[in-house]
């Protein structure tokens, strides 16, 4: 734990508004934020970006838990049924988690390694502004002849191709543009991390959340062009006549979703581990005990990260893969069981024989260990294949991954901005709020998808507009929970604005527990910080110090 | 509000077992889990499903049991104070390597019934399935039997205008009959886009692809009807293509086969007689419905630009589109969803729903085409 004296230290030069960069040439109104370079206020615009795309996107679902409220087709038809399944996994995936870690990794890295910004500050720009046109493109399909993209956010060729609304060219502009996003905002990630650490500040002496966010962007950098690949190779398919995924043409479908899915396994886990890493520095702050196994903490993200390149059949075990293919894949997916074990054991660890107190941010990273692990476990049993013919496309499965991307990286990112709302605002968020916001999201989050569990082993299919009778109170349910946890996140907005405006200040180190360099600088951090590097002694600040 | 989540749990945890006494199962499923299903394979998945849905039970209720009792303990409220230990090597060596073991002892079995549900060998009866947008065909391999199966629940049920039945959206017109303790070899195909043929009590679940033929197998010792449905995303209704497999005795399937081709028979007989403009229509009607309304809509307006409207408008009204409209019907439109129809429905099927598209809602064209010319056109190929 750092003492006073480690303050004294560490004291940095902290550039204020006053003597910030030539105030009288920054742009005010839209324009300052249209061509900010600053880490902070492109955070902020990721952040906020992504809790809008959550409300679009949670909006869809809510159409669809109505929808499924009771069996047969009540509010919509089919067609647009597919529509918002579809626009609701590819919003949630790429315009709410993954822009909400950017948005974090944006605030804080440069703060966490001591960096005065990001390593390129106007690809940073660049980055972002890419997002709103991608999102935009995706949206305005929905308004198009035909419809938007109806084929699920996996969009398995030929329905995606042949057999798709004219809108999908759009829906493929959009995919890549919101891909360069992520990729220039992985490359300026990484030059950041590995450029601009203050000096004394080894890789091993970074906080996790460094540690997992530079291992997510060399995911981003290794599977997004396997995306972009594939959207246009299907461009191709469905306006130059081509045939990769045709079978008519002598093309092959099935080469669709290894290539799909060699992007879309890593990409799982660019949604979960800057999770992990948020999650190891709230963990240890409220525990008020040292993080546990911080090596092998980052030695289990690294492996996690390298396995996700050799699971990804695991998505396709029932499209006929060989034998010997099946067994590799099934043993090769357990195995990630082990990681991401080591991970939860040792939180586990870390909060054994702390001195725990039960902040928001607390409640919602123990949320986040609890449920994580419940989606974890039942992702062990769908890498048991002959289990997985029965699981696989049901809502089993889709209880699994909204147990590991709601309560899971969902949670993680509250979690964080709760932890880290006193840094951006000033003000700790509303307790009593916060807790209200936690509680009722439990309750709902549960709501919803723990029933599917039970839909799903049963025998519903997922990605139906229309049920057999046997499946309708889990449906009820899980309807009724949706509708709770989609309206408990408005709490949240209540809590952003309530502490943007005013409430409790909150000292530079908000939290009596937490370590790092983002809490020697003031709260709200002034809008340049660590202009000149702040001193780093490894035998004291380090996580890993012995 | 720990309490209110406590309820909240209950509630749910109790709510299916009171909603479930009315709902009739549509398979072997307490509703709460896994079927057990009726074939050896199916019993053997859902023990692997059992053991494994423990083994994860356990690892949770010791994991969140350290968890929970730990937060409980050390809250600072209570005057905890933090310990300053932070690594363990025998601990940490400890908690690789057990869940290695655990692995390794879930793997052995997975393995066992993997390489069993792969043994496809030494079937007695092959059936070719094939995937269309929105429906089933089966075709009896060496038994000159083929025929699609759609599914059944009439659209007022799902709409909401009459009730609905026990087998609401799994059931179909014309099941797949199998003989009972016969191995039964799966070929596994699509027409359009990629189908999967699931049914839960026989643990069979397999992708229909597109140019690819997959394989699996099943034997079914108790007769009985076993329903499942499409669990691959296919289109618009995906979530309405039933399968229905029907396990009967051995002289009940041969009888069932000998139906089935002399049925067969009398339809293409179809094809030799005059038939009448209202007849064709009766007749086309009822084959538009099933096989073209998914697409063009029962009235014709089609859902465009993908699925093209038919009434008052194109080649439907166009005298002179006559053989152009039978061309498409017939043949299909490559690049489109349009299948060709001329290899799988009855001359007659083809000649009264294409009569039916050119004088329904308003169309009124007059034309009609007899199923001896559909005959003949078929058979110059």
């Amino acid at each position: 734990m750092a003492s006073e004296s480690t303050h004294a230290v560490l004291q940095p030069n902290v550039g204020t508004a006053e003597h910030g960069h030539h105030p009288a040439q920054m742009p005010t109104g839209i324009m300052r934020w249209v061509l900010t370079t600053n880490h902070k206020e492109i955070g902020s615009l990721y952040l906020l970006f992504s809790l809008l795309m959550l409300f679009v996107g949670g909006s869809m679902a809510l159409v669809i838990r109505a929808e499924l409220f009771q069996p047969g087709l009540q509010y919509v038809q089919p067609e647009f049924f597919n529509q918002m399944t579809t626009m609701h996994g590819l919003i949630m995936v790429f315009g709410a988690i993954m822009p909400a870690f950017v948005g974090l990794a944006n605030w804080m890295i440069p703060m966490q390694i001591g960096a005065p910004d990001m390593a390129l500050p106007r690809l940073n720009n660049f980055s972002f502004w890419l997002l709103p046109v991608a999102f935009g493109i995706l949206l305005s399909t929905l308004l198009m002849e035909g419809g938007g993209p109806n084929f699920g956010w996996t969009f398995y060729a030929p329905l995606s191709t042949t057999y798709a609304p004219p809108s999908t060219s759009f829906f493929i502009m959009s995919i890549h543009l919101a891909g360069i996003s992520s990729i220039l905002g992985a490359i300026n990630i990484i030059a950041t991390i590995l450029n601009l650490r203050t000096p004394g500040m080894r890789l091993m002496d970074m906080s996790l959340f460094v540690w997992t966010w530079l291992i997510t962007a060399f995911l981003l950098i290794a599977v997004m062009p396997v995306l972009a690949g594939v959207v246009t190779m299907m461009l191709l398919d469905i306006n130059f006549g081509t045939s990769f995924f045709d079978a008519a043409g002598g093309g092959d479908p099935v080469l669709f979703q290894h290539l799909f899915w060699f992007f879309g396994h890593p990409e799982v886990y660019i949604m979960i581990l800057p999770a992990f890493g948020i999650v190891s520095l709230i963990v240890p702050t409220f525990a008020r005990k040292r993080l546990f196994g911080y090596a092998s903490m980052v030695y289990a993200t690294a492996s996690i990260a390298l396995l996700s390149f050799v699971v990804w059949a695991h998505h396709m075990f029932t499209v006929g893969l060989p034998l010997t293919a099946e067994l590799f894949f099934m043993y090769s997916t357990m195995l990630i069981a082990v990681p991401t074990g080591v991970k939860v054991f040792n939180w586990i660890a870390t909060l054994f024989r702390g001195s725990i107190s039960f902040e928001v941010p607390m409640l919602f990273a123990l949320g986040f260990i609890v449920m994580f692990t419940i989606g974890g476990l039942s992702g062990v049993m769908l890498a048991i294949v002959p289990a997985d013919f029965q699981y696989h496309d049901t809502y089993f499965v889709v209880a699994h991954f909204h147990y590991v991307l709601v309560p899971g990286a969902l949670f993680a990112i509250l979690a964080g901005a709760y932890y880290w709302m006193p840094k951006w605002t000033g003000h700790y968020a509303d307790e009593t709020l916060g807790r209200w916001h936690f509680w009722l999201s439990v309750i709902g989050v549960n709501l919803t998808f723990f029933p599917m569990h039970f839909s799903g082993l049963a025998g519903m299919p997922r990605r139906i507009p229309d049920y057999a009778l046997q499946f309708a109170d889990f449906n009820m349910i899980s309807s009724i929970g949706g509708f709770l946890f989609g309206f408990s996140q408005l709490i949240f907005v209540w809590v952003l604005v309530k502490a943007i405006r005013g409430g409790e200040k909150a000292p530079a180190k908000a939290w009596e527990g937490a370590e790092g360099l983002e809490w020697t600088v003031p709260c709200p951090a002034p809008i340049h910080t660590f202009e000149t590097p702040p001193k780093f002694v490894p035998e004291v600040d380090s996580p890993s110090r012995h | 509000m720990i309490r209110l989540t406590i309820a909240a749990f209950l509630g749910f945890a109790l709510l299916p077992l009171i909603g479930n006494v009315h709902a009739s199962s549509i398979n072997t499923s307490s509703g709460w889990n896994m079927p057990m299903g009726v074939t050896d394979i199916s019993q053997e998945v859902f023990h692997l499903h059992m053991t494994i849905l423990w083994i994860c039970i356990a690892i949770a209720v010791i994991v969140f049991g350290v968890m929970f009792w730990s937060l409980f303990k050390y809250r600072r409220t209570q005057g905890a104070k933090s310990a300053h230990f932070h690594e363990n090597t025998f601990v940490e060596v400890m908690w690789t390597a057990i869940p290695m073991v655990i692995l390794v002892v879930m793997a052995i079995p997975a393995t066992a019934t993997l390489k069993k549900m792969y043994d496809t060998s030494n079937a007695d009866i092959d059936i070719l399935v094939t995937g269309y947008q929105w429906r089933w065909r089966y075709e009896y391999l060496g038994e000159d039997v083929s025929f699609f199966s759609n599914l059944s629940t009439p659209r007022e049920q799902i709409y909401g205008q009459e009730e609905r039945g026990d087998f609401y959206l799994v059931e179909v017109d014309e099941p797949m009959v199998v003989p009972v303790g016969r191995k039964i070899r799966l070929l596994l195909t699509a027409n359009d886009v990629i189908h999967s043929w699931w049914v839960p009590d026989l643990a069979v679940k397999k992708d229909a692809i597109p140019g690819f033929i997959n394989e699996s197998w099943t034997r079914i010792d108790e007769p009985g009807v076993y329903r499942g449905q499409c669990a691959e995303l296919c289109g618009r209704d995906h979530g309405f293509m039933p399968i229905e497999v029907k396990a009967v005795s051995e002289e009940e399937y041969v009888a069932w086969l000998a139906s089935k081709r002399e049925a067969a028979i009398t339809e293409a007989q179809g094809a030799d007689r005059e038939w009448a403009l209202g007849e064709l229509m009766e007749r086309g009607e009822g084959t538009y419905n099933t096989y073209c309304a998914a697409c063009h809509q029962p009235d014709g307006k089609g859902l465009p630009p993908i699925f093209p409207a038919l009434a008052g408008t194109g080649i439907s009204i166009d005298p002179s589109a006559r053989q152009a409209h039978i061309d498409i019907v017939l043949y299909g439109k490559t690049g489109t969803p349009m299948p060709a129809f001329g290899t799988t429905l009855s001359p007659a099927e083809l000649a009264a729903v294409i009569t039916y598209e050119r004088n329904a809602w308003g169309n009124n064209t007059a034309d009609s085409v007899q199923p001896a010319e559909i005959r003949d056109l078929l058979g110059s190929q």
